[in-house]
């Protein structure tokens, strides 16, 4: 059941919706990548409520022009509208007052969001309200998706992904260092709107599938998964679009498995699947890399104090030490140094001697930055430079 | 302020002013109500590097970012070679405080520089291997070129502020604005950064680099604005660098970092 889902041969509205989800995903990952670069996430959320209040006012104006109020073009058209505005609010509060970023957000989240419930309410008491459907917009509802809300996401993805290829050097340089991208010429204010027009773009497409509550999350979500993942900004971008892409195409395959589940939370759901396991086993920065790292790290250090100390004839107290070098074989059980244990501990400080040449010498910079007391120099130096290091360790110190 | 005066009435002629690399006039900031810079005249020489000094709060990182637009003046012109601002941002790179970024950010050395290429590459311009081995090339000025892959969060301070100079580079600029670029930087980034600076000045390029540590303005520059909101004096180093405009300048903050008046004069 689930293969025929995720195979797109469960029926004709489940494969529109997987469609449109993975299209979604994509779009909504690429969009909030310079988002989360540029620390901006949460003006996402303040767009996504800023929503609600025109959603139902564009109903409200359909409804009394004569027309279906559930037409979904204007609903979507009120909501750009409304997010466009309360977008401004935050821009405005944030530039004009001392308010701080954080707290904008916080007041126009709450106050357009409240006023839309408050519209949405009085919606239901009309007699055309009663089958507005418009609560689908809170969580998104994808059952009655039609072929032409396909198309929309289709484009809409299209468009997002070609101004975010377009845009990428500017988006790239407002993220990393604003006041540098100001004093070569881009102006920072147009950049900012445009990577703000993306993510309303995104959010206004993204209402009917995953809902105004939770696009927040499928903007933020894959950037900060691919963060796990890669040291490159454009790598970032591309990587983010395929963890979206990817939580788009399972979660609505799911909920087409278990039509109980809601697709929206679903998709979200999967996503922070992905995330999470980003988080424990990405090689670089996840959980399971660092414990491990800092297990062998601490073993390294041990084994190294132990032979440094062998070779200048101390006594090893701490315990742990004792027991790795016995288990490699370095000592006996009474602390005395085998043969090898001798050789090991010998070429240990000779290794020592030379890092310290290396250090103290201008011309190894790039090589003495990988210096932890415990990489082997010879990975790090070639023999002709080790030659060289060598040959100062009998030459006469001179001291200045 | 009688010094103020004096630099006030000697004011640089106007074919000075076009002929300078970067001239500000009547230039005024201010945060909230109180001003960071009033009214400073600077006319940089062609060819010369020249510090910007001046105790804490002193507006010298104002005066930068004023006279590159970056912070929006209350009043005041800037001129590049008698052209205004926005016609010549090409001639001009700047080299930010290093603690202004996100050391985090997921870029690699090798992009950095690239950024400074980017308003000559355009939004779409294809990035060719003649523009990374120019890339390649400006982290070799700076000493950098093993690090070119390494993520930019590994590097030490000074490290990143040699990164930071090889984006400049990149740029192909003819004027050159630090800010603080030896600020927590070590004493091996110091000599190669300033070495850089010497050799861009050498070949006529202009370098304006905001200043803290008095005792090696008169090894490292060649004229000095000094700076405390308003301009104190200016002029070559020789002439305007003396204990007593210091002293208007630091008022009586002036202590560890005091200037040993017989280097001063020689």
């Amino acid at each position: 059941m689930l293969a025929d889902a995720l195979l797109l041969q469960l029926g004709y509205n489940a494969t529109l919706v997987t469609i449109g989800a993975t299209l979604l995903g994509m779009a909504a990952g690429v969009a909030g990548t310079f988002l989360f670069l540029r620390k901006r996430a949460l003006v996402s959320d303040a767009i996504s409520h800023a929503t609600l209040p025109g959603v139902g006012l564009a109903f409200m104006v359909m409804v009394a022009l004569g027309g279906d109020g559930r037409a979904l073009p204007g609903l979507l058209l009120g909501a750009g509208v409304s997010a466009a505005l309360g977008l401004l609010c935050v821009q405005w509060l944030t530039a004009r007052t001392r308010l701080g970023e954080d707290a904008a957000i916080g007041a126009v989240l709450s106050v357009f969001f409240g006023f839309g419930v408050v519209i949405l309410t009085v919606i239901q008491t009309m007699t055309a309200g009663r089958q507005a459907g418009l609560e689908g917009f809170l969580l998104g509802s994808t059952a009655g998706m039609l072929r032409s809300d396909a198309v929309l996401l289709a484009v809409a993805a299209a468009l997002v992904l070609a101004l975010v290829m377009l845009l990428r050097r500017p988006l790239e340089l407002a993220s990393f260092d604003s006041g540098y991208a100001q004093a070569a010429g881009w102006s920072l204010a147009r950049i900012d709107l445009a990577m703000m027009g993306i993510v309303l773009v995104v959010t206004v497409v993204g209402l009917k599938v995953v809902g105004l509550i939770l696009i927040v999350a499928l903007l933020i979500v894959p950037a900060v998964t691919a963060r796990f993942w890669t040291d490159r900004t454009d790598h970032v971008v591309l990587i983010a679009g395929a963890v979206g892409g990817l939580s788009g195409y399972a979660g609505a395959a799911l909920s087409a498995v278990a039509p109980a589940l809601p697709t929206g939370p679903i998709i979200v759901l999967v996503g922070f699947a992905l995330f999470l396991v980003s988080l424990l086993v990405s090689p670089g920065r996840g959980l399971l890399a660092s414990v491990v790292m800092h297990h062998r790290y601490q073993r390294r250090v041990h084994m190294r104090q132990g032979l440094l100390a062998l070779a200048q004839g101390q006594p090893i107290f701490e315990a742990l030490t004792r027991r790795l070098l016995h288990r490699a074989g370095l000592i006996l059980p009474d602390g005395v140094a085998t043969a090898t244990g001798q050789a090991a501990a010998a070429k240990a400080l000779l290794d020592e001697t030379r890092w310290s040449i290396v250090r103290m010498d201008q011309s190894f910079a790039a090589a003495a930055t990988r210096y932890d007391g415990l990489t082997p120099i010879e990975d790090v130096l070639t023999p002709d430079q080790l030659r060289e290091v060598d040959a100062r360790i009998d030459a006469p110190q001179v001291v200045a | 302020m009688t010094l103020a005066l004096v630099t006030a009435g000697a004011q640089p002629d106007e074919a000075a002013r076009r002929a300078s690399p970067l001239a500000v006039r009547g230039l005024t900031v201010s945060y909230g109500q109180t001003p960071a810079i009033f009214s400073v005249d600077v006319t940089v020489r062609t060819g010369a590097m020249t510090a910007i000094v001046g105790p804490n709060g002193a507006g010298k990182s104002t005066l930068l970012k004023a006279a590159l637009n970056v912070v929006k003046p209350l009043a005041g012109t800037v001129t590049v070679l008698g052209q205004p601002l926005a016609q010549m941002r090409d001639r001009i790179a700047y080299v930010p405080q290093r603690a202004s970024v996100d050391w985090d950010f997921p870029t690699r050395v090798i992009d950095v520089v690239m950024m400074g290429m980017y308003r000559k590459l355009g939004l779409l311009g294809r990035v060719r291997a003649t523009h990374r081995s120019q890339a390649m090339a400006c982290l070799d000025r700076v000493g950098m070129a093993d690090f070119a892959t390494r993520q930019i969060g590994q590097l030490s301070g000074g490290q990143q502020q040699r990164v930071f100079l090889a984006r400049a580079l990149a740029q192909e600029a003819d004027i050159y604005l630090l800010d603080e670029p030896f600020a927590g930087v070590d004493a091996a980034t110091e000599k190669a950064i300033i070495a850089v600076l010497k050799s861009l000045r050498d070949t006529g390029r202009t370098v304006v680099a905001v200043h803290h540590d008095l005792a090696t303005v008169p090894d490292y520059f060649d004229e000095v604005v000094l700076l405390n909101t308003q301009v104190i004096a200016a002029g070559p180093v020789a002439e305007v660098f003396t204990e007593d405009n210091l002293h208007t300048a630091y008022g009586g903050r002036l202590t560890t970092a005091r200037a040993d008046p017989e280097s001063v004069a020689g």
